[in-house]
């Protein structure tokens, strides 16, 4: 049979600083760009209008400019959207609240007006439009971020009283460590926030959540197995162990999104770009960041014997599960991997 | 044994279940009506699962209350009483299934879908409303006026094509209208164009049409040569909504005066309550001062007559009668009717008598030939995906790996079928979050199998191998995927619109993939392991 990773013992844990590294070089470069950029948001964050204008031959954004130039629309971002046929124009609402969003809408129908006079009647035909004031989008920003906030809390609820909090607060940790990677991803790539990519990220909190908790569930099984062990070499056991799944898992789901992004379409390729990125970095961080994490909460505030899982989580008597030999007080840990 | 049929007859239940909610159904749909050109409802059948704006092209408007113009106090009643009007004139958009909900408090979402004019439809939504009260035709001109209208019509070469007499006669058999009929029959001394499809209702001026005649009569009654035969002084309006008399639907054509008593300018208020000493059901209303005097002058004329409360040119359920002289305040009874139709009735005042204005603040119009492109792309791009993932589920674990797949399909039924029952509307990401959560589905199946192999790699027997490679991948399965609903769930309530759809679809997918991994899965392997009882290696 064909098994890929079988009795692997791979020291994911011993490489935890690289790790760290990586996701930091990660992390922080885009953070502090987006700092000082802001992100690309869609008009559903901003106001404004986006027309898709769909040709009936490659013009190119030259023409289109200088069209909507000629008829008095300035300040417009003319781009190629997914091939030399389709093009989109955006422009956001400069003034601030401005409750009347008809602006944005007569844009529409000018550029429809303008592209008609500048390239010819029937060359172009507008395939999507859509124009939103800003107070709708300040909205669906603040609902995003207080989901995310909610569903820490919930997490860390559930898995306090399934697991240890010690877990949940790990689980916390890598996924933070996922929303804030696929952040920068978003500022690196430029891509366009718009709702579905909103909804893209929380689904990243999902996946990421759910591939932690099966390394954990290991943990947590392997806690109660192996007593004479320390932490580090049952989470390092754990992981290997789950190895096989945690491939497997990953690459159907990223094949399946990697498929979506060059298949569906341009109108969902941020969304598709997000997931797979998202579920890379929710893979990586489940075995780079969950479990060295939980190490470290471990020596911060060491459980009652070190061993938090075994008290909590378990409605069986924890004696059903200790081996013949008599189990020891906590042991040492390992000299190489002291700390 | 006994326990494989238990959990078949399950499956079996299931997936029955499933296919009964995805079974084209009927449904009532909107469609412009070959004859007039007007929307009629049709009953069609359908596939329960709706496509979203983004895939079958069309407008989704969301308004909220123009306070550019001074603050409005009560921004949740401007809005019920906006969504009032707009369903009063949704028979105006040009689309088949228009829909019309408030969303939050104080943000109404119009989405019309098919519809290709952006400006006809923000003009139609935004209009203001116009309400007014019209004394019926109580001397019965219009009435009387039917044989000359017959003659006009058939002067004109119109026939009644569609009802012959028996045939009227034969469908409205033993209907509690019947002997009204017979007298509306004795006035037309020969079988009469529009009298034939037209029934006496319960009061002088109301008429009854079969649902489904009610665009052919309208074509009629708009016909020019119509409009000149029917007396000076009377106009006639159609009822709101159809109404059940019997089996059948009908929809009520009222003649009423063309001069309004009252208009929605002079209404002050409404306000539906139950009265304590009787338990009617009434609506209260106010008129301003001026419209006081003119409504007492009136009323006291108008005793004993019926009064149709108009809004947008439809009347708004039964019109009352009058039963003495009305001042300032009045109230309308609505006898045992529910305290439901009262606040309806209330709205609709409140809607003509403060017009709430209201501003576009999104718009997004999704032209049909994109809407098809996206469709085909996503599809496309499912199907390779699904495919994917199941060339690698059976080249990895074989024929355990066929076993997935089998239970994969079920997933496919028992998650659509979900959604069907749901009233779920499929969106471009919704689709791709399906495809994804195909992706993820396998990941139950991952779980028990790899742990099947550490467990036969520990040396176990195959069976002792299975039931506890079952048995402890249960624990990871559950934790895992209810974190993962739970994130869904407050996705659900946090969210609004598209996210919602998409964490209803994250929850089902969850639960079927469960379900079939799990329960289907095992099941699956139960019967393989009873039928090979002495198998000492697996296919894994």
């Amino acid at each position: 049979m064909l098994r890929l990773f079988k009795d692997a013992k791979y020291d994911f844990i011993g490489v935890r600083r690289w790790a760290y590294g990586f996701s930091a070089l990660l992390i922080v470069p885009g953070l502090l760009w987006l700092l000082f950029t802001g992100l690309n948001y869609s008009i559903e964050f901003t106001g404004g209008t986006f027309v898709q204008v769909r040709t009936t031959e490659p013009v190119g954004t030259g023409p289109i400019r200088t069209a909507l130039a000629t008829a008095g629309i300035t300040g417009a971002e003319v781009k190629e959207f997914g091939s030399d046929r389709e093009y989109s124009i955006k422009a956001r609402v400069t003034r601030e609240e401005g409750e009347e969003i008809l602006g944005p809408q007569e844009t529409a129908a000018a550029v429809q007006r303008a592209l008609d006079a500048g390239l010819g009647t029937g060359i172009s035909s507008v395939v999507r439009r859509e124009a939103v004031g800003p107070k709708v989008g300040r909205e669906l920003q603040e609902k995003a971020i207080i989901a995310i906030l909610f569903s820490f809390v919930v997490t860390l609820i559930y898995l306090a009283f399934r697991f240890e909090w010690r877990f949940g607060l790990a689980a916390i940790c890598a996924t933070a460590h996922d929303i804030l990677a696929t952040i920068a991803f978003i500022r690196y790539l430029n891509l366009e926030v718009s709702l579905v990519v909103v909804a893209a990220v929380l689904t990243i909190v999902g996946y990421s959540l759910n591939d932690t908790i099966v390394i954990f569930d290991r943990v947590r099984e392997n806690l109660r197995k192996y007593r004479r062990q320390n932490l580090y070499e049952i989470l390092n056991l754990s992981i290997n162990e789950t190895l096989p799944r945690t491939v497997l898992t990953g690459g159907t789901t990223i094949l399946t999104a990697l498929t979506l992004a060059f298949i569906a379409g341009e109108v969902i390729r941020p969304f598709s770009l997000v997931l797979t990125f998202g579920i890379i970095v929710g893979t990586f961080s489940s075995i780079f960041v969950a479990a060295p994490v939980l190490l470290w909460i471990e020596k911060r505030w060491p459980g009652e014997d070190a061993r938090g899982a075994r008290t909590f989580g378990t409605r069986t008597p924890t004696s059903q599960f200790t081996p013949a030999t008599p189990t020891s007080s906590p042991s040492p840990r390992a000299p190489q991997h002291a700390r | 044994m006994g326990k494989i049929r238990q959990r078949l007859i399950v499956i079996g239940l299931l997936v029955g279940g499933c296919i009964v909610a995805l079974l084209p159904r009927d449904t009532r749909q909107r469609v412009p009506d070959s004859v007039t050109g007007r929307m009629k409802d049709t009953t069609v059948r359908r596939v329960p699962i709706q496509l979203g704006l983004d895939l079958q092209g069309g407008i989704h408007l969301a308004l909220e209350v123009d306070e550019s113009k001074g603050p409005v106090p009560d921004c949740a009643d401007a809005i019920q009483r906006a969504e009032r009007v707009v369903r009063t004139r949704i028979d105006e958009f040009g689309t088949t299934e228009p829909v019309v909900q408030i969303e939050g408090r104080c943000r109404l979402i119009v989405e019309l879908a098919g519809e290709k004019d952006p400006a006809r439809a923000k003009a139609v939504v935004q209009r203001t409303a116009f309400l007014e009260f019209r004394i019926t035709d109580m001397k019965n001109t219009f009435k009387d006026a039917l044989p000359a209208i017959d003659a006009a019509l058939r002067r004109a070469g119109i026939r009644s094509r569609t009802t012959a007499p028996s045939a009227v006669s034969q469908l409205f058999g033993g209907d509690t209208t019947k002997a009204e009929r017979e007298d509306t029959a004795a006035d037309a001394n020969a079988p009469g164009v529009l009298s034939s499809l037209l029934f006496q209702g319960q009061l002088p001026g109301e008429f009854l049409v079969p649902e489904e005649q009610w665009p052919l009569v309208d074509s009629l009654v708009q016909r020019p040569d119509v409009r000149a035969t029917i007396p000076r002084g009377i106009e006639l309006r159609w009822g709101a909504a159809s109404e059940s008399r019997g089996a059948r639907a009908y929809r009520a054509l009222y003649a009423v005066e063309s001069r309004p008593i009252i208009t929605g300018e002079e209404l002050v208020g409404a306000a539906a309550r139950r009265d304590q000493v009787t338990n009617q059901s009434i609506v209260t209303f106010q008129l301003s001062r001026r419209g006081g005097t003119k409504f007492a002058q009136e009323t006291a004329r108008h005793i004993q007559d019926y009064m149709a409360i108009i809004l947008d040119g439809r009347v708004q359920g039964q019109p009352p009668v009058i039963r003495g002289q009305i001042g300032r305040n009045g109230q309308i009874e609505l006898g045992t009717k529910p305290l439901q139709e009262a606040s309806d009735l209330a709205l609709v005042l409140r809607a003509g008598a403060l017009p709430a204005p209201l501003t576009i603040v999104e718009e997004r119009t999704v032209s049909a030939s994109m809407g098809e492109d996206s469709i085909n792309a996503g599809v496309l791009a499912g199907v390779i995906a699904v495919g994917l993932t199941l060339v690698i589920m059976l080249a990895y674990y074989r024929l355990s790996g066929a076993l997935a797949v089998a239970a994969l399909a079920l997933y496919v039924v028992f998650s659509l079928g979900g959604l069907a029952l749901f009233g779920f509307t499929l969106t471009l990401p919704g689709l791709a979050g399906f495809a994804l959560s195909i992706g993820m589905a396998v990941d139950a199946n991952v779980l028990i199998f790899e742990r099947i192999r550490e467990e036969l790699a520990l040396g176990k027997s195959v069976r002792l191998a299975v039931d506890e490679g079952f048995k402890h991948a249960m624990s990871a399965i559950v934790d895992s995927n209810i974190t993962t609903a739970l994130t869904a769930f407050i996705l659900y309530l946090v969210g609004t619109g598209p996210v919602q759809g998409f964490a209803i679809t994250l929850m089902i997918g969850i639960a079927a993939s469960m379900l079939s991994a799990v329960f289907v899965t095992r099941t699956f392997f139960l019967i393989w392991l009873q039928r090979r009882p002495d198998m000492t290696t697996v296919s894994i």
